[in-house]
């Protein structure tokens, strides 16, 4: 009896200690791949401090992993520096204009749309919805060429017009938030507003939009985040981002790409100080918000 | 029973309500997404540059997937008709040839990409949902992986430019000498004479940053695929003395298969677009273009984007439809897997409709009586 329980005692100790060797390891190779991911970040932030001198005559490893004293100088640079086609501020302000006005109608549109599919029954219910599903994966590159053309004929090229109304149209984020309906909004709501007399637009408005917020707030960080990063729509629809030379539409990626093209005569420390301007308040946001974000993704993943 | 203002409620039609809910997405989808497909879809049959307006057919098709044999003998020909044919047909196969080379490096670039991040992920994905090992810390992880990928595409192209592509003042120029790896940052030239000759320096690194940025992605969907599977199935398996690599093949692998199928599919579909990245590297200094990481997407935007030449609206429009249809293709792969569930449930509800339809007709009966 008793040497039974010690045979069984080591092979769990056995069991209990490779367990431990390999979670061990995997520690390990995940605190690698955390380098990984953050390392450039770093890099960047450290090289946003140093000046162009500085990082061209940088050898070894132990000059590239101390911070310089250079940032203030670099900020203050990048500010004045002001030509018709590069300023900070105003990529900072077209970018702010178009995803804030967008990530707003995308939610708001998709909700109401979502809540349309939801809770009315009409005969082409069915064959919208599945319009909507059918829609969801065509890519942006395919309808381009025509999307173009089109906005050439309708002198709409150079203005922001084309980069937000579209945002209306978000066939992922209402397929979203159908589900989300189906899952947690019940139909007698709808039916005790009528009773008392409430008009269809007011309990949309003052009903349903307050029970959807959950749904509402993780589409809104995404459609904000895709919108803030998209360089393909702008860079396609501002053509002459000067208008002839009265002002300057460009945003901020399409701000990045030009400090980029003239880096001859540019200075490497402004190029990683404005790149590390552009990124870290959504590094920031991200962090704050990364429960929401991460909940989400999985749930995109589930719902498919 | 109901009540008199229930059942004057119900009498009432909404039907008009659910119309007007879901018109504004429809006309704007129409207007901007729709009628531009379509659009895309017509000047695939039209001319291109000055010719803009004429109707040629499937020429455009032919032009881009077939190739066109002309005598080189020709090119150098005194007739002047004869060189300009031959010209006129060196220029086609060209075309051709820009295009084939765009959907090989798009296929390359994709492939190389997914395959480490599909491992990386879903190994990650397995480890995190394991509840036997102890890993301290999964949450910050979680977060950290994720990262790269909320991160401006356009803005890690260009610091990656800086990182990687400058041959002496580069970072990873510095790194890899200090550790001995590099004698000089001749790996890192991606701005040779000949643009054709940097073959896989440039493209090591869009997929390198293309697997940094979405491995956290897919490692986070494949994790909440694993935990849908029923534990009990993890736990049975333990009790019988699997081994974790047997309960990988034999449990999550099976089960898992319906979410790693849409992974690779939505993953494809995303490399199909691939823009941002290859865009900014190929066209980062004055001018010196590097052919080997130009992907479809690129083909596509610089031959209707009128810069200084006239756009060849024709040969983007071509190059879109075919891009459309393997999207399609693969789209309709995604559907028919997700069909069977659907339709199932789909079902279900219509057979409950009916019930409840002729429930309620014998209560109207009745009470008609």
């Amino acid at each position: 009896m008793s040497k039974m329980k010690a045979t069984y005692g080591d092979t769990q100790d056995n069991y209990t200690r490779s367990l431990k060797i390999k979670s061990g390891i995997i520690f390990v190779w995940l605190i690698i791949l955390t380098i990984i991911c953050l390392l450039p970040i770093y890099i960047l932030i450290l090289n946003a401090t140093r000046s162009h001198g500085e990082i061209i005559s940088m050898t070894g490893l132990g000059s590239l992993f101390v911070p310089s004293s250079h940032l203030a100088e670099n900020i203050k640079n990048l500010s004045t520096k002001t030509s018709e086609d590069f300023s900070l501020m105003i990529g900072y302000k077209n970018s702010l204009t178009i995803t804030v006005c967008s990530t707003f109608l995308t939610v708001f549109f998709s909700a109401m749309t979502a809540y349309g599919i939801r809770v009315y029954d009409f005969k082409l219910k069915d064959a919208a919805y599945t319009a909507i599903l059918l829609v969801m994966m065509v890519p942006v590159q395919v309808t381009s060429a025509g999307f173009v053309k089109f906005m050439i004929n309708l002198h709409l090229t150079n203005s922001f017009i084309p980069l937000i109304i579209p945002a209306v149209a978000a066939p992922a984020v209402v397929y979203f938030m159908v589900s989300y309906l189906k899952s947690s909004f019940s139909q007698a709501i709808v039916e005790a507003a009528r009773i008392d007399g409430c008009s269809e637009f007011r309990t949309f408005l003052q009903i349903a939009i307050p029970m959807m917020k959950p749904a509402i707030a993780v589409q809104a960080i995404f459609a904000f985040i895709a919108s803030w990063n998209n360089f393909y729509t702008p860079n396609m629809i501002l053509i002459d981002p000067n208008k002839g030379g009265t002002t300057n539409l460009r945003t901020l990626p399409m701000m990045l790409g030009i400090l980029q093209s003239s880096q001859k005569t540019a200075d490497y420390g402004m190029i990683y100080t404005c790149i590390a301007l552009g990124i870290i308040p959504i590094i920031i946001a991200y962090i704050c918000l990364s429960k929401f974000i991460i909940a989400g993704v999985a749930l995109g993943g589930v719902k498919e | 029973m109901a009540s008199a203002a229930q059942s004057r409620i119900k009498s009432i039609s909404y039907a008009k309500y659910g119309y007007i809910f879901i018109l504004p997405f429809f006309i704007v989808y129409c207007f901007f997404q729709l009628w531009p497909l379509i659009y895309t879809f017509i000047l695939a049959f039209k001319g291109n540059q000055s010719a803009g307006d004429d109707f040629v057919g499937f020429k455009n098709f032919s032009d881009l997937l077939f190739s066109h044999s002309y005598n080189e003998n020709d090119l150098l020909s005194s007739d002047k008709a004869v060189k300009a044919a031959a010209r006129a047909i060196m220029a086609v196969d060209e075309q051709h040839q820009n295009f084939i080379r765009c959907l090989k490096n798009t296929i390359v670039l994709w492939f190389g990409n997914f395959v480490p991040q599909i491992a990386l992920s879903l190994s990650l994905a397995v480890w995190f949902t394991d509840a036997k090992l102890k890993i301290p810390g999964k949450g910050f992880f979680k977060v950290i992986m994720y990262m790269p990928n909320i991160i401006t595409a356009a803005s890690i192209a260009v610091l990656f430019l800086q990182l990687c592509a400058d041959t002496n003042y580069s970072a990873a120029t510095i790194l890899g000498r200090s550790l001995g790896i590099l004698d000089d940052g001749e790996f890192f030239n991606m701005t040779k004479n000949i643009p054709s000759e940097v073959v896989w320096p440039p493209r090591i690194i869009v997929m390198f940053i293309q697997t940094w940025m979405w491995f956290g992605n897919t490692m986070i969907m494949l994790m909440s695929g694993i935990m849908g599977i029923n534990p009990s199935l993890f736990e049975a398996a333990s009790i019988d003395g699997a081994s974790s690599g047997q309960t990988f093949v034999k449990i999550t692998v099976p089960l898992l298969s319906p979410i790693l199928v849409y992974t690779v599919i939505t993953s494809m579909i995303g490399g199909l677009q691939m823009f941002d990245m290859p865009y900014l590297f190929t066209t980062s200094k004055e001018g010196a273009r590097i052919d080997n990481i130009e992907t479809i997407a690129v083909y596509i935007y610089d031959k209707f984007h009128s810069g200084a030449i006239e756009p060849s609206y024709g040969y983007s429009g071509a190059a879109s439809v075919v891009l459309f249809l393997i999207t399609a293709i693969l789209g309709a792969i995604i559907f028919r897997i997700n069909r069977d569930e659907d339709e199932h449930r789909k079902k279900k509800e219509r057979k409950e409709l009916i019930k409840q339809q002729k429930s309620k007709n014998k209560q109207f009966g009745g009470l008609s009586i």
